[in-house]
């Protein structure tokens, strides 16, 4: 293994695979450095998945390669897979079996010293409030409970990279926290994640991210630097009826998008400058509006900039 | 890669134990299926249901029909008067066999010249028509022994039956000719099989379809690994099965064993492996529980019909004939009977060794090859 590769975890290069007719991932390259925390944001049907089962190995692509860790996982999938994690949507647990006898089930797979395993299953159940359910089955536990187990599973023979498939997915707020806890914590120690979601909020806790949309990957930048990305500024227009607001300034001069936020509307537009105009068109139409003022893009507004579509918020 | 069979084999058995069920499932099908055909499967037709049309009305036609209710083969249900009452009999199902003895019977017999005697079964179910019609000419023919005169006609000397054969009948192997004796060897393989067959093939889809497949492909474990783990219980299951009918045929219905227990675990065992290469195919055919059920019917059902079973397969068409050539249940049920019944080993049973081994080397290898530990 080269320097460069020691640092580099995940590349993915031309990377496409079809169904049918529908090219679900096409010509996807990605470089993920050893320790990031990357994120695959996206609509339902963007690709994600396919991209994450590909780069675990368990489904093959039509063209392009992937290393993981500086392994060909083409060339050799099971040799990767002692150093790699993949959780899909939804993880794969067996219900008669309790909590401890699933995590035993899936750290036997990969082996490993009985008291290493021992002390690890301790500190992954404490770290998920899961410690008190250790003899409860499987298919009792709530949702949110079935995917921190998953992880847990998931993470019982120290893999150095993880791929979690929208992981958060129907898990309530105080079993989020506990996950992302978690990965946190892994990072720390190097291990490099690699999480799909299509929760923009989610987004922003990663150090990079890739926006996908129709099988390929649109823009891959730091958060930061992808809200720099936006084509346009952002204005905020608060107003008490935003639907008549959007309707007024759709199709007005200078405004290249509108995304309407619950009590106020986000207008992309070519320029801060247009406030004035804007004001003056909602005046001229009667339209209600306390305030329009600059706003800072986020994840959601700069997907939306860039594929014309509106993912989950 | 010792742990991870033994791991596999671990989970396999607490969800079995886990399952309350299961013991019931497994067991209340084979003792109830048992019992059935120990009780009800036989070929032996008694008390069918009779209309007499005595067109004769003599002592010699009476004398018959007592003849025919003597044997217990034939109720009586009717005594019809007419010919249109007869064939309202017969096609209201009131009676499956009708006799006519039309006039003349008496006169006839006596004289030699022909005793004119009709008998109508109802076709429907050849298999009773076929069966009854036999009883109806072994009870005529005694009835004409007993009754006829050693000179047939008025006795002067008219022609003599110019040879007396006397058939002494000795069926080897089940001198009763017990039905039972036929029945249950055959059936331990035709549950094995069922039972084997769709555990296997239900088991591996259900984890495809809870996505414990897809978390145990990522795992290093190896496909030959997982097979053996997930397959190793069925295995053992199938052998109980064997013992538990065995063991129940013995006791409840008498089925003599007279061969070798050796040869019959080694016939089982390449049987359930044939049995559990068949079940992982059709796993690996099925995306979900229901496309196995499907497939499991389509593949088992005739699998029983051309094992020979109840069916005689010579009699089958050539072309099904070349299908049972991988049947595995057609082997494994001509290697119970005969070690049930015939007592025989291995130096008269190899050809159907050697078909059950190559047969369950080469599904075992299709399934394992077909097994991928990929989504594609």
């Amino acid at each position: 293994m080269s320097s460069a590769g020691a640092r580099i975890a995940i590349t993915a290069s031309g990377v496409s695979r079809h169904f049918g007719e529908l090219a679900a991932v096409s010509g996807v390259d990605l470089s993920i450095a050893r320790g990031e925390i990357f994120g695959l944001v996206g609509p339902d049907g963007a690709g994600k998945t396919t991209l994450m089962r590909m780069l675990a190995g368990v489904l093959r692509p039509d063209a392009g390669s992937i290393t993981l860790d500086g392994i060909d996982v083409l060339a050799d999938p099971e040799a990767v897979k002692p150093r790699l994690s993949y959780m899909p949507q939804r993880f794969g647990l067996y219900e008669d079996l309790t909590v401890a006898e699933n995590i035993f089930f899936y750290a036997e797979l990969f082996g490993g010293a009985p008291a290493e395993r021992r002390a690890r299953t301790a500190e992954l159940l404490e770290a998920a409030g899961m410690a008190p359910f250790r003899r409860r089955l499987a298919g009792q536990l709530s949702g949110g409970m079935k995917q921190k187990l998953g992880l847990v599973c998931a993470l019982i023979h120290q893999p150095s990279v993880l791929l979690l498939d929208e992981p958060t997915t129907g898990v309530d707020p105080v079993s989020r926290r506990d996950f992302w806890a978690i990965l946190y914590n892994l990072r720390e120690s190097g291990v490099t994640i690699m999480f799909s979601t299509a929760y923009m909020d989610e987004a922003e806790r990663c150090s990079r991210l890739a926006l996908m949309h129709a099988g390929k990957v649109r823009l891959c930048d730091t958060p930061a630097r992808l809200k720099q990305a936006m084509p346009g500024v952002l204005l905020a227009v608060s107003a008490p009826d935003p639907r008549a607001v959007r309707a007024a300034l759709a199709e007005a001069p200078g405004v290249l998008g509108v995304l309407l936020k619950g009590d106020h509307v986000n207008l992309r537009a070519d320029s801060t400058a247009r406030a004035g105009e804007f004001a003056a068109i909602l005046g001229a139409r009667g339209i209600a509006y306390t305030a329009i003022t600059p706003e800072a893009p986020g994840i959601e507004d700069v997907f939306v900039a860039l594929t014309g579509a509106q993912a989950a918020s | 890669m010792f742990d991870r069979i033994l791991a596999m084999l671990a989970k396999e058995f607490i969800e079995l134990k886990r399952d309350r069920w299961a013991m019931v499932r497994l067991i209340a099908p084979l003792v109830i299926q048992l019992v059935i055909y120990g009780y009800a499967a036989t070929f032996t037709v008694n008390h069918v249901s009779t209309a007499v049309l005595d067109l004769d009305n003599s002592q010699v036609s009476r004398a018959l029909i007592s003849h025919f209710v003597a044997t217990g083969r034939f109720d009586i249900v009717d005594y019809p008067s007419s010919q249109a009452q007869f064939n309202r009999d017969i096609n209201t199902g009131t009676a499956v066999a009708g006799i006519i003895i039309h006039a003349g019977f008496a006169k006839g017999f006596a004289n030699g010249a022909g005793a004119p005697l009709e008998v109508a079964v109802d076709g429907t179910n050849s298999n009773t028509a076929l069966i009854a019609l036999g009883y109806v000419s072994q009870i005529v023919g005694v009835f004409e022994q007993e009754r006829a005169p050693p000179a047939v006609g008025g006795g002067i000397g008219a022609a003599p039956r110019a040879v007396n054969i006397s058939l002494q009948a000795r069926p080897w192997f089940n001198e009763g000719l017990d039905d039972r004796w036929f029945f249950i060897p055959g059936v331990i393989g035709t549950l094995a099989m069922m039972q084997v067959i769709s555990l296997t093939a239900f088991a591996v889809v259900r984890e495809r379809e809870m996505g414990t497949l897809e978390q145990i492909m990522v795992s290093p474990i190896g496909r030959v690994e997982f097979i053996l783990g997930k397959t190793v219980p069925f295995f053992l299951i199938g052998f109980g099965d064997v013992a538990l009918v065995t063991g129940l045929g013995a006791l409840l219905f008498h089925i003599p064993f007279i061969g070798g227990p050796l040869v019959l675990m080694l016939g089982s065992t390449l049987f359930l492996l044939a049995a559990i290469g068949f079940g992982l195919l059709l796993s690996t055919q099925s995306r979900t529980q229901q496309q196995a059920f499907a497939l499991n019917f389509f593949i088992v059902n005739p699998f029983f019909i051309l094992s020979g079973f109840a069916f005689p397969i010579a009699a089958m068409p050539v072309a099904l004939q070349w299908f049972t050539l991988i049947n595995p249940l057609r082997y494994y049920i001509v290697i119970l009977r005969a070690v049930f019944l015939k007592g025989v080993g291995v130096a008269v049973l190899w050809p159907d060794f050697l078909a059950l081994f190559m047969l369950s080397a080469i599904m075992l290898v299709v399934s394992v090859l077909r097994f991928q530990k990929s989504l594609d």
